[in-house]
């Protein structure tokens, strides 16, 4: 079955004088890079096809700053912040689903500070909460049985402490849930956070991703969940630098539903 | 008055007067800093003190040393009685004064000690090992070397000399008792001297016991007194700092960086958000972000001082972890040595704090701290995760970033492009595609 898929934008929504049930962040990855633009076709497959009401800002979304803020570039932060704090209050938006940590973070614990207060969720509790309601039912079974683990981020573990929503729709598909060795609070970093994603590496003796993949290989999963654009990138990039491209994949959590469910 | 007396009394004299001044050194370079925004929350705070500082809820992420470290801790907090009945003794010359007024709780009072003390003996000498013997990867970095590892060393040694004298001294004098003199109080067996004590000492001399029991006491008592004020020559500090640490910790979500009003305002005005007369025309260009202790909130300073240099933030670093200098023990431990630097300059008096309480003997935390390392960090929030005692290696490092970026235009080159494309497109990339344009292709 496959979903037909219509994005509307909230000047859309603001025309028809309506208010959609949450508005999409798409963020900068999610909008630009190959990788993660299919995440952002996921989810929103995902809630067309549960018939959620919901909205981007398209053109009128500009990056939350927070990249431009851990590297320390506060005035560049509060110009992305301001802004789109101007854009959101203007809809009078109220909830956003995030499909980035990073976006999700900053939305939610540093534009409160600025004058932007929303109810902020990110996609993988988003997805909890529907199954848990029961809106959201996995089928199929493609990963039934088989061995995946889950690579928690950063912004989403250790930060916000968001441990137990993606492991429960991993359970929703199924499949073999093995842990890696550094899970949960002491989750390795990927390596893209802290503004890291946009320059070389200072010296040292291996890149971070690849510290992290040589324990998803140990781990014997064949599959990765993650639920993170930057996570997704390093991630694929350090299972290609061992060469376990063919034998290990690396999916977000939005990306194993839609597979499960043929949309 | 005995002479014993009268050098009990000096040196109590001579400890108070040394350690008042060493302490209000300490205050005042934590006071260095800048004053914190502290959020107004006091239960959590005294919530966190109690499962975190006494309860050592975060140690026990990790059985083993977690208990060995409770055997130390517990140890140090009970002795505690015993050490006011020494004070008591000590001025007034008596023998065991609590002794005759508690009967048989003394007697469960000092076993329960000395049971404590066996444990801690225990855990002193495995620490010693580790330390030594043993190849642990946190306790061998680069910041380790020379004096780090000697301090380490030297408390624990210490640690054993304590329990050398309280073995002495009760020992000693279960032997004494024994011998029906008068002066030493029968108070019933002890749980570990009850038998050690016979056992080492038996067939002495009674002047040969008496001068063991003194040897021990004295040597208990000058051991926690020169303790007192070698803690602020130390990494050991954090047996007093973690409790008022942990109470200031930070209560806000982690995710959540200072904000920094000054820049706010000045945006704010710029988009016309707020009119230009709100911003504060300052006439000099304010400095951002942190070069120097001065410029750190004071929070942070106290964190560095309460750091114990175990390393746990660095050994779950990913940075330090595929090999790259980073350090956040490092890191603490250098805004330490530099408030102690700015610390002795103020202590020669001749030098003082200008009217904005800073001090510029042209140097600043970037001598002690290189930019490759405060580039290196993820931000991933491992080290704030991985410290017993919530300090917060994070916050300082990216202050230091902010200083390099806001006021010198430094930073790593590849950064540029970002910034760049950020200002111009609102985008981290720079692309040609309209935002929205993955849409058309679902």
């Amino acid at each position: 079955m496959s979903v037909d898929v219509r994005i509307k934008k909230m000047s859309e929504f603001l025309a028809e004088e309506k208010a959609p049930e949450i508005l999409f962040w798409v963020g900068c990855a999610g909008s630009y890079d190959a990788r993660a633009q299919k995440v952002s076709k996921s989810i929103a497959k995902i809630l067309t096809a549960l018939d959620i009401e919901f909205a981007i800002l398209g053109e009128e979304e500009s990056c939350t700053g927070d990249p431009a803020r851990r590297a320390g570039n506060e005035f560049l932060f509060q110009m992305q912040a301001l802004q789109n704090i101007e854009v959101l209050n203007g809809y009078g938006v109220k909830k956003i689903l995030t499909a980035c940590p990073h976006c999700f973070n900053t939305l939610k614990n540093e534009y409160p500070a600025l004058g932007g207060t929303y109810d902020v969720i990110h996609h993988s509790q988003y997805l909890q909460e529907l199954i848990d309601a029961g809106r959201l039912k996995v089928e199929g079974g493609a990963f039934k049985g088989k061995k995946l683990t889950y690579h928690d981020s950063c912004y989403l573990g250790r930060v916000n402490g968001v441990y137990e929503a993606p492991r429960k729709v991993l359970e929703a598909l199924d499949s073999d849930l093995v842990e890696l060795k550094r899970c949960k609070t002491k989750g390795l970093c990927c390596g893209a956070g802290g503004a890291q994603m946009y320059k070389e590496d200072e010296p040292g003796d291996k890149r971070i991703n690849t510290e992290r993949v040589e324990e998803i290989v140990a781990s014997g999963a064949k599959v990765v969940a993650a639920n993170c654009p930057f996570c997704l990138t390093m991630l694929g990039d350090g299972i290609k630098a061992e060469e376990k491209q063919e034998e290990i994949m690396v999916y977000d959590l939005s990306e194993l539903i839609v597979q499960s469910n043929n949309w | 008055m005995a002479l014993s007396q009268i050098m009990f009394i000096l040196l109590i004299g001579v400890v108070g007067f040394v350690g008042f001044k060493r302490y209000s050194r300490l205050r005042r370079n934590i006071l260095l800093g800048k004053e914190p925004i502290l959020e107004k929350d006091n239960s959590t705070r005294w919530k966190n003190v109690a499962l975190v500082a006494f309860g050592q809820k975060k140690m026990f992420k990790n059985w083993i040393p977690a208990v060995l470290h409770f055997f130390i801790y517990a140890a140090f907090v009970i002795t505690q009685i015993e050490l006011i009945e020494i004070f008591i003794d000590g001025i007034f010359g008596q023998h065991r004064f609590f002794a005759p007024f508690l009967g048989g709780f003394y007697v469960f009072i000092i076993s329960f000690i000395e049971i404590l003390s066996v444990l801690a003996l225990i855990a002193t000498v495995v620490f010693l090992v580790r330390r030594n013997l043993l190849k642990v990867p946190r306790l061998k970095k680069p910041e380790m070397k020379g004096w780090p590892t000697m301090d380490a060393n030297l408390i624990l040694i210490g640690e054993l000399l304590l329990l050398t004298g309280i073995c002495c001294m009760n020992g000693a004098d279960m032997v004494l008792q024994d011998m029906n003199d008068s002066h030493y109080v029968q108070t019933g067996n002890f749980a570990i001297t009850g038998w050690l004590g016979p056992m080492l000492f038996g067939g002495m001399s009674a002047e040969g016991l008496i001068g063991v029991e003194r040897f021990g006491w004295w040597l208990h008592i000058i051991m926690v007194l020169g303790f007192i004020i070698y803690l602020t020559y130390s990494k050991h500090l954090h047996i007093l700092l973690a409790f008022p640490n942990v109470f200031y910790a930070k209560l806000n979500s982690r995710g959540e960086m200072s904000n920094m009003p000054e820049i706010m305002n000045e945006v704010k005005s710029m988009m016309g958000l707020i009119p230009e007369e709100e911003v504060s025309a300052d006439a000099e260009l304010p400095s951002f972000g942190a070069k120097d202790v001065f410029d750190l909130d004071w929070r942070m300073i106290l964190n560095a001082y309460t750091c114990t240099e175990c390393g746990r933030c660095t050994a779950e670093c990913p940075a330090n972890i595929t090999g790259k200098k980073l350090s956040p023990r490092k890191i603490m431990m250098d805004i330490r040595d530099r408030a102690e630097e700015v610390g002795t300059a103020l202590d020669s008096g001749t030098v003082t704090l200008d009217e904005n309480g800073v001090y510029d003997d042209g140097r600043s935390l970037f001598d002690f701290i290189t930019k490759e390392e405060i580039y290196a960090c993820t931000a991933c929030n491992a080290c704030v995760e991985a410290c017993p005692i919530m300090i917060d290696p994070l916050a300082p490092i990216l202050e230091l970033r902010r200083s390099d970026i806001l006021n010198e235009s430094a930073g790593p080159k590849d950064w540029l492009p970002m910034f760049n494309s950020i200002e111009q497109v609102g985008a981290v990339w720079q692309m040609p595609d309209a935002r929205d344009a993955w849409t058309n292709e679902i």
